[in-house]
């Protein structure tokens, strides 16, 4: 189905994320003041920081899960949410906001499965009832997906009887069902057992190696990180310290805050 | 509007009346409701199952067989066995028991949730069960019961319309009656505002009372006034 | 009081007939127009505009707290020159006031669910409707069920007060009995152990309910 508004349709270059004078408040509380960034199509960008620095904060902006303060974040270089109009910025209609949130998809740190349906059920519903995919098709391509993510025989299964590792990677293929160009990952593993989180981070690994889905990651595996970025971006209280090839950045990361936070956590 | 405030004035007398019925109901009804409550709500709590089963009787009997019945029984049935009441004492029983019985669950339910560690604490400082109760567990679980006791009020409230079945003058009597005389959206109408505003009042009332135990248990925040009394008391600010 | 084995073989047709006739009549159909009407103001209350919301929450307030008599009476009065039956004004009467005390569970049950769900419909594109048929409501349901068999029970023993607008209900007829005969504690022992005998066991059941449905 072709985009309804031609303003809709991706721009040619543009990057796959822009956040452009971002404002984030709750309440008197300022998490994010003035933030820019860009992330190009196909790149994988690691946030690291400390906790409450904002990094959950600006993936739920960009999932539309929050909403924006000021400023405007822009997909494949559309306004997301608000756009200018006569020098003022105005909200987009609910309609072609979700319209371009289906080019985007999440992974939380608690799975957030629905528990009222099967794992297959879980992984077609987005698939037959937003994008009207047959029932067939959708369940013909969830088994692939379920296959690739190791839990080919847990189709008819209630998540509830599942591990936190599988649960998360039923997760990760619901949101794959919806062939996403960027997918978001909110410290997927954070909530596993040590045990159970190389099984998903592999998952990952396999992602990143064979596809060109735009990835924006917030994690504390910093191996995983290492391993699969382009990009890493250091927080600190809402602003971007460090901006740097992961290499860089964890051997030799310029900023103190940088040096401080990696020998905290690694 | 003055045709209206003309027929508020015939109408009040009646409406008043009919309010003062619907009270002696509804508050007779719930001081008998809230001592059946705690009473069979202590005995179903016993750990003598020769107490506790009778109890669960008595509960179960009163919450099953449905108000109306109970209502009847008593107005119809007793004098034939020589026990004549008048209509009002009859009501209050009805409503006490019945909603007695419901009350029983909320305070054997709040007293049951009162951490266990609790009771073993007085235990260990061999408090008898008077004090126990009295002192530790009961203000706990009186927080608790508050709210499902706010909810039995009002029902017990709405449950007085049944006095016309026994030929009592209550705020739904006088309403039906007058909607001959003074219209029905009229009569209907006072009728309404009139238990609206009663349980809204009860409620906030309840809601108070809820929100004193809590203070006192320091659970909510003291008001600014019992900070200030606190204060002066300690001799600061 | 003397028990007659005669009088009670006579009145226990009668009774049961009403009972089945209009008492659990009533109290199913009512019931289910209760528990949809229910889950609908709880949508509404959470879907609506503040205002419409907030006019919705004060009439519904009303209904909650004003006696099922005076609503049989009052709403039989406007309809009584029309051909409409009592019986039908008792159903939707019934309804409509429990549907407010359902509404409450359906509001404690919607509150329950994790924030992470909705979320998730979002992050899936999912939309409002779609989120609320497919995820919210079964879940919704699960942790309300046993609370609307309670109401449900509940009403089932109001349902004597449709003397108000003389529907022959059990207790009617009981009362009926009664006054033809001047045998009154049979007909009433009788329909109070009626009523006992299909509220506890429901009321049991609620209780087992309740236990297995609390988790997934
Ligand atoms: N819904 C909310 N309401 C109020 N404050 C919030 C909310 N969500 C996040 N915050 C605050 O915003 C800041 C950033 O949070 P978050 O983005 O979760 O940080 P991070 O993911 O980096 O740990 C924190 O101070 C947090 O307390
Ligand atoms: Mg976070």
């Amino acid at each position: 189905m072709p985009p309804t508004d031609e303003s809709l349709q991706p721009v040619p270059g543009a990057p796959a994320l822009t956040f452009e004078n971002v404002v984030k408040k709750f309440g008197d509380l300022t998490v994010l003041n003035d933030l820019n960034f860009e992330v190009e199509r196909g790149q994988r960008v690691t946030l690291i920081g400390p906790s409450g620095s904002g990094k959950t904060t600006i993936l739920r902006l960009v999932m539309t899960l929050e909403s924006l303060t000021g400023g405007y974040i822009h997909v494949d270089g559309v306004p997301l949410t608000h756009v200018e109009r006569g020098g003022k910025r105005v909200a987009r209609r609910h309609k072609d906001v979700a319209q371009l949130t289906r080019r985007i998809g999440m992974v939380f740190q608690q799975f957030n499965l629905f528990p009222n349906m099967t794992v297959i059920e879980n992984i077609i519903e987005a698939p037959v009832h937003v994008l009207g995919k047959s029932k067939e098709e959708a369940r013909t391509r969830g088994k692939e997906l379920l296959e690739q993510v190791g839990l080919g025989d847990k189709a008819d299964q209630h998540p509830s009887r599942l591990s936190g590792g599988q649960q998360q990677r039923v997760a990760i293929a619901r949101a794959l069902a919806m062939d996403p160009e960027i997918l978001l990952l909110d410290e997927v593993t954070s909530a596993l057992d040590p045990e159970l989180v190389g099984d998903v981070l592999q998952v990952l690994r396999d992602l990143a190696e064979n596809t060109d889905i735009t990835m924006l990651i917030v994690t504390h595996e910093m191996q995983f990180a290492q391993d699969v970025s382009d990009r890493v971006l250091m927080f600190d209280s809402g602003h971007i310290i460090e901006d740097a090839q992961p290499d860089v950045m964890f051997s030799n990361p310029t900023h103190e805050r940088t040096k401080e936070f990696l020998r905290a956590v690694l | 509007m003055d045709a209206f405030l003309d027929d508020l004035s015939t109408a009040a007398p009646r409406f008043w009346d009919g309010l003062v019925v619907t009270l002696q109901l509804g508050l007779g009804g719930a001081a008998v409701a809230f001592v059946i409550a705690v009473a069979l709500g202590l005995l179903t709590l016993s750990p003598n199952s020769w107490l506790r089963a009778p109890g669960r009787m008595v509960v179960e009997f009163f919450r099953g067989t449905s108000l109306v019945v109970q209502l009847f029984f008593f107005f119809f049935v007793l004098p034939q066995i020589g026990l004549e009441l008048d209509p009002i004492p009859v009501g209050i029983a009805a409503l006490g028991l019945n909603y007695g019985a419901y009350g029983a669950e909320v305070v054997r339910g709040s007293l049951a949730a009162v951490p266990k560690a609790q009771w073993e604490a007085t235990t260990a400082l061999s408090m008898g069960s008077v004090q126990r109760m009295a002192r530790i567990i009961w203000p706990q679980a009186w927080a608790l019961m508050l709210p499902g006791l706010n909810n039995l009020l009002v029902m017990l409230v709405k449950g007085t319309a049944l006095a016309s079945f026994i030929f009592l003058h209550d705020v739904t009597f006088v309403a039906d009656d007058l909607r001959r005389t003074m219209g029905k959206l009229f009569s209907f109408g006072i009728g309404f505002a009139i238990y609206y505003a009663l349980n809204q009042l009860l409620s906030s009332g309840m809601r108070i009372l809820e929100l004193r135990a809590q203070r006192r248990l320091g659970l909510k925040p003291e008001s600014r006034k019992a900070t200030k009394r606190a204060e002066a008391v300690a001799g600061v600010g | 009081m003397n028990w007659s084995w005669d009088h009670a073989a006579a009145v226990l047709p009668e009774l049961l007939s009403a009972f089945l006739r209009v008492t659990l009549l009533v109290t199913i159909v009512s019931s289910i127009g209760a528990a949809v009407l229910g889950l609908v103001w709880a949508i509404v209350l959470r879907e609506a505009p503040k205002v419409v919301a907030a006019i919705i929450f004060r009439i519904l307030d009303i209904i909650r707290m004003t006696p099922i008599p005076l609503q049989l009476a009052a709403i039989w009065a406007f309809v009584i020159t029309t051909d409409v039956e009592a019986l039908t004004v008792g159903l939707i009467v019934y309804a409509v006031h429990y549907s407010t005390y359902m509404a409450e569970s359906y509001r404690a049950g919607i509150e329950s669910i994790r924030p992470g769900q909705w979320e998730a419909a979002t992050a899936l594109s999912m939309s409002k409707g779609r989120t609320w048929r497919a995820v919210i409501i079964p879940q919704a349901l699960r942790a309300t069920v046993p609370s609307l068999g309670n109401w449900a029970i509940a009403m089932f023993k109001d349902t004597p007060f449709l003397i108000m607008i003389s529907v022959p209900e059990m207790v009617t007829a009981a009362e009926k009995y009664g006054g033809s005969t001047f045998s009154y504690d049979e007909p009433f022992i009788l329909a109070g152990l009626i009523f006992l005998a299909a509220s506890y066991p429901t009321a049991v059941l609620m209780r087992k309910l309740e236990n297995r449905l609390a988790t997934y």
